[in-house]
């Protein structure tokens, strides 16, 4: 099977700009309402026919590659299908044509529709109540950690470390240096949390433990109802980072963990689309104890009606406007429902047979490091690639000549030339069969082809370093440089 | 449960009995037990359940809205729909390849090109959440810049950012003050201003315009004051058509919420925070750049860049954890913006101001209300000062099938009897004279 991304030299939109004139009919006074001195003279965007602005963006669209085009194996990202009615029911004009402020009365659908979603989550999640207001995982992180600080400060206790180990994701230290810890990384063993290393790490300074389990490499953390007792022995709190749900929903659950604090992304195991970067969802979700602490307003439902409830004094507040991504939200609840318990269990056995399946087919051609199952991904070494004068990055560029998308390269940290694969379940096992089949062909492929590839793709190989070098960031940052430049 | 004869092979092929060895490594003390949650619903009776549940909505089309604060109503043109409904950019991810992501990543370079014009900043990110936490990054960016342990914000800005912005502060310890308004202009209060411009002080926010409709008159002065402090400006982008943009008055950051341009109000969510900055400033900015480079081949290709900055690369010392972003909704402002152009653009906005000014001299006319309490010019909001209780104004337009604008008086006790309501070239005059008759019945 061949692949060719489209390619096309699109100009910039802005480049029509140069030949056209200010349309001096126009009266920026608007008849007086706005004095002259806080009017703009000029505005330098162009002025297009509607065919060919489609055609700009339509010619963009085809050299881009998303889930719908084929397999997107990037591990930790779970990038599954997105089914279409999901979609679908976000253009009605209940759900995009309503607005926050709206009297609670007016949108009894909308705060029905969070309530249960909440308590969906509460099921899967394994705790007791849910905020739905994050916009992404790594603000779920942020609102989890921030109701860590207010939990101890509610105590009367001052704990300034945060403890993670060295595989976790780059938000969970960057979520918790921002709400003012102090960040410890402990080195794994055999790929796991080093109990002994984390027991030596804890004090009385100890907020909390970030930790996904499986964690990074795919592994299934056994021991972590040893690592919760450790963490509440010292009076700290154990954090959950979701995004590696999908590989357990029905198995066990954060809450069963015994995990205090858990995020979702609903951008991952719950099928929402995500837009070439966004917009995700991170609902947050925490046992009794914490609920108190929770963003406002927390959804109330009483005799059938649903209230916004802002009465809350230990809440730590808001850490987003209004309720969250409301439209990431409909989604997911359209998914989950269409799913439905069964559904939803299924996906993850199928996530981890995916993996597994692909593991087993792969690991003799690379290095897999720490034997044993895996969950929903796996991380293989790429270290016998330099024994062809190559590396990760040369096997992943090649994959997309033959339109896979590659997968998460260089992550964790702690296995060298890192390979992170994520099938997902959504794929069949014909794409994971071609996809082992053209993983063993590239490395019988002449290593100068790995280096200068892709060759398939709308662009070759970037210059990186000039991007940054050249620090140019928009059209106006543009003319200014090659103005300069004369 | 049931598996496919796929999953049989595969699991021959691995040598297992059951997708329960699969799971064998997950201890039985952890175990949950399966999901307490109902069956899974076929894609009709989803729809037709969906439908029932959303038709209790009061949406837009069904109901007269004047709400704004933040949120806008703005007419969303097909092509723009069409643009952003194209699945290879829905179903992507951030553009980790960029030589396969080119189609996301020239049209993010569109979107700061875009912003880059309308705010007079030459750098301009790819993206934060929304407009709240855009402010709470501003607030953290500008301790970076001046130092400091305290940061400044208008009174005159809307309580949901002021919310966002005292969580993001409270994380880094930085401490929030007050700077109060001119109650007769709606301006900032200078002489508060200069009282607190202290020692300490990192920056200055406030917005034009401002959060009861005013355009801030008084920019100039205002950057004089604060000298090497940081000044932070929030903007509505759709008012940048025709006014001054922050980046000619001396802003160091303008942010703003760019869902004016081509996305839906959705309940406050997803909008989409957009950040510039001055190209000093560029290495202590939040979240994904778009830089212009080159290929191997010497084509014009985009990439990511200064990602040293951000938080898959710095862990710890990050200038923010953002992630994820709200990309798409970037995509829909750049194709919201080539669709209307600069003239359609300049029309939109130009119809704002007038049924802005028709609105708020009508409803003044009607005794028992006042409008605009402010003197300053306005956008497209205002605030309606009336003699009855404006919560039973509110109730008894909602039973004529009006959503009348917010109600102030708990946010804002000192403006007393005020509501903010704003207009958009969605209201026809056919719906204002409906609210008028409605508020001519309630004097």
């Amino acid at each position: 099977m061949r692949y060719h991304q489209a390619d096309y030299d699109v100009p910039l939109l802005f480049e029509a700009c140069d030949e056209q004139k200010i349309d001096d009919r126009f009266d920026p006074t608007i008849g007086g309402a706005i004095p002259k001195g806080l009017l703009r003279s000029d505005l330098n965007i162009p002025d297009l026919p509607e065919r060919d602005v489609v055609k700009h963006f339509i010619n963009l669209s085809q050299m881009n590659f998303g889930v719908d085009n084929g397999l997107y194996p990037l591990g930790s990202c779970t990038m599954k299908y997105n089914p279409k009615i999901c979609d679908e029911v976000v253009s009605w004009p209940s759900v995009a044509s309503i607005h926050p402020h709206q009297d609670p009365s007016t949108v009894q659908g909308a705060l029905r529709l969070m309530h249960e979603l909440e308590g969906m989550l509460c099921e899967i999640g394994g705790v007791d109540a849910v905020t739905l207001q994050p916009a992404a995982g790594a603000q779920g992180e942020y609102t989890g950690i921030h109701i860590v600080r207010a939990y101890h400060e509610a105590r009367g206790e001052k704990r300034n470390e945060v403890i993670l180990p060295d595989t976790a994701h780059g938000t969970n230290p960057a979520s918790a240096a921002m709400v003012g810890y102090d960040v410890l990384e402990i080195p794994s063993k055999n790929g796991c949390v080093d109990i002994e290393a984390l027991k030596a790490s804890i004090s009385s300074d100890t907020a909390a433990f970030m930790l996904t389990n499986p964690n990074t490499l795919g592994i299934f953390e056994k021991d972590v109802k040893e690592i919760a007792g450790t963490l509440h022995d010292a009076g700290a709190l154990l954090y959950y980072d979701g995004a590696n749900l999908n590989a357990i929903m029905g198995k066990t659950s954060p809450g069963h963990m015994n995990f205090d604090i858990v995020h979702f992304n609903l951008h991952k195991t719950f099928a929402t689309p995500h837009g070439g970067g966004g917009p995700g969802a991170g609902p947050v979700g925490v046992k009794r104890y914490l609920e108190e602490f929770l963003p406002v307003p927390r959804i109330i439902e009483k005799d059938g009606k649903y209230h916004l409830d802002y009465d809350q004094p230990k809440s730590i507040g808001k850490v987003k406007a209004y309720f969250g991504n409301f439209g990431v939200l409909v989604r997911a609840y359209a998914y989950m429902m269409m799913q439905g318990g069964p559904g939803l269990e299924a996906a993850s056995e199928n996530a981890v047979l995916n993996s597994n399946y692909l593991k087993d087919k792969l690991k003799d051609d690379f290095e897999l490091p720490y034997g044993g199952l895996r969950k929903h991904e796996f991380v293989l070494s790429g270290k016998p690639l330099k024994s062809k004068g190559v590396r990760t990055l040369d096997f992943a560029k090649r994959l997309l000549d033959y339109g896979f998308h590659a997968p998460t390269i260089y992550f964790p940290i702690i296995v060298d030339e890192a390979i992170m694969i994520e099938p997902t379940e959504t794929e069949s096992k014909e794409t994971l069969d071609r996809f082992v089949d053209v993983c063993k062909q590239i490395l019988k492929e002449d290593p100068e082809i790995l280096k200068t590839a892709p060759h398939n793709t709308s662009r070759r190989r970037m210059d990186e370093a000039k991007a940054a070098r050249d620090m140019i960031f928009s059209w106006r940052g543009y003319k200014k440089k090659t103005e300069n430049a004369k | 449960m049931e598996h496919s004869k796929c999953s049989l092979e595969m699991l021959q092929e691995l040598g297992l009995k059951s997708v329960d060895e699969l799971f064998a490594d997950i201890p039985k003390s952890v175990r949950s037990g399966g999901l307490r949650l109902p069956e899974g619903m076929s894609e009709i009776d989803l729809k037709r359940s969906l439908e029932t549940m959303l038709s209790s909505n009061r949406h837009a089309e069904s109901m007269l809205n004047f709400l704004g604060a933040g949120i806008y109503h703005h007419y969303i043109p097909s092509a723009v729909k069409m643009i952003t409904g194209r699945s290879e950019f829905i179903t992507s991810y951030t553009p980790y390849q960029p030589e396969i992501s080119q189609g996301m990543l020239q049209a993010l370079f569109e979107y700061q090109s875009y912003i880059a014009e309308l705010t007079g900043m030459d750098v301009v990110n790819s993206s934060m959440y929304d407009a709240s936490t855009a402010l709470g990054e501003a607030v953290l960016m500008s301790t970076r810049i001046s130092g400091g342990d305290t940061f400044l914000l208008s009174r005159a800005i809307s309580p949901e950012r002021r919310r966002v912005a005292e969580l993001y502060a409270k994380g880094a310890d930085i401490r929030l003050v007050d700077v109060d308004f001119d109650r007769a202009s709606g301006s900032v209060d200078l002489n508060d201003l200069t009282s607190k411009l202290k020692d300490g002080v990192s920056g200055f926010y406030f917005e034009t315009p401002n959060f009861f409709g005013v355009i801030e008159s008084q920019a100039r002065e205002i950057r004089g004051l604060l000298d090497k402090r940081t000044m932070v400006v929030g903007v509505n982008p759709m008012s940048l058509a025709i006014l001054r943009p922050p980046g000619d008055l001396g802003a160091d950051i303008v942010i703003g919420d760019a869902q004016v341009f081509g996305a839906p109000m959705s309940f406050g969510g997803p909008t989409i925070g957009l950040f510039g900055c001055r190209p000093e400033h560029v290495r202590k900015m939040p979240g994904r750049i778009i830089g212009m480079t080159t290929d191997i081949e010497g084509r014009a290709a985009y990439c990511m860049t200064l990602q040293t900055r951000e938080q898959h690369i710095r862990r710890s010392k990050a200038t923010s954890n953002i992630c994820t972003n709200e990309a798409l909704l970037a995509v829909a402002a750049a194709a919201y913006l080539s669709v209307v152009g600069r003239t359609g653009l300049r029309e939109i906005a130009a119809t704002n101001v007038r049924n802005m000014q028709s609105l708020s001299s009508r409803i003044d006319s009607i005794s028992g209300f006042g409008a605009p309490l402010f003197k300053g010019a306005h956008f497209n909001e205002f605030i309606v000062r009336s003699d009855r209780d404006p919560f039973q104004i509110h109730k008894t337009l909602l039973t004529q099938g009006i959503h009348g604008g917010l109600v102030l008086a708990n946010m804002f006790p000192e403006l007393g009897n005020s509501t903010l309501y704003a207009t958009t070239e969605m209201h026809t005059k056919e719906d204002h004279d409906r609210l008028l008759g409605a508020l001519e019945g309630i004097r």
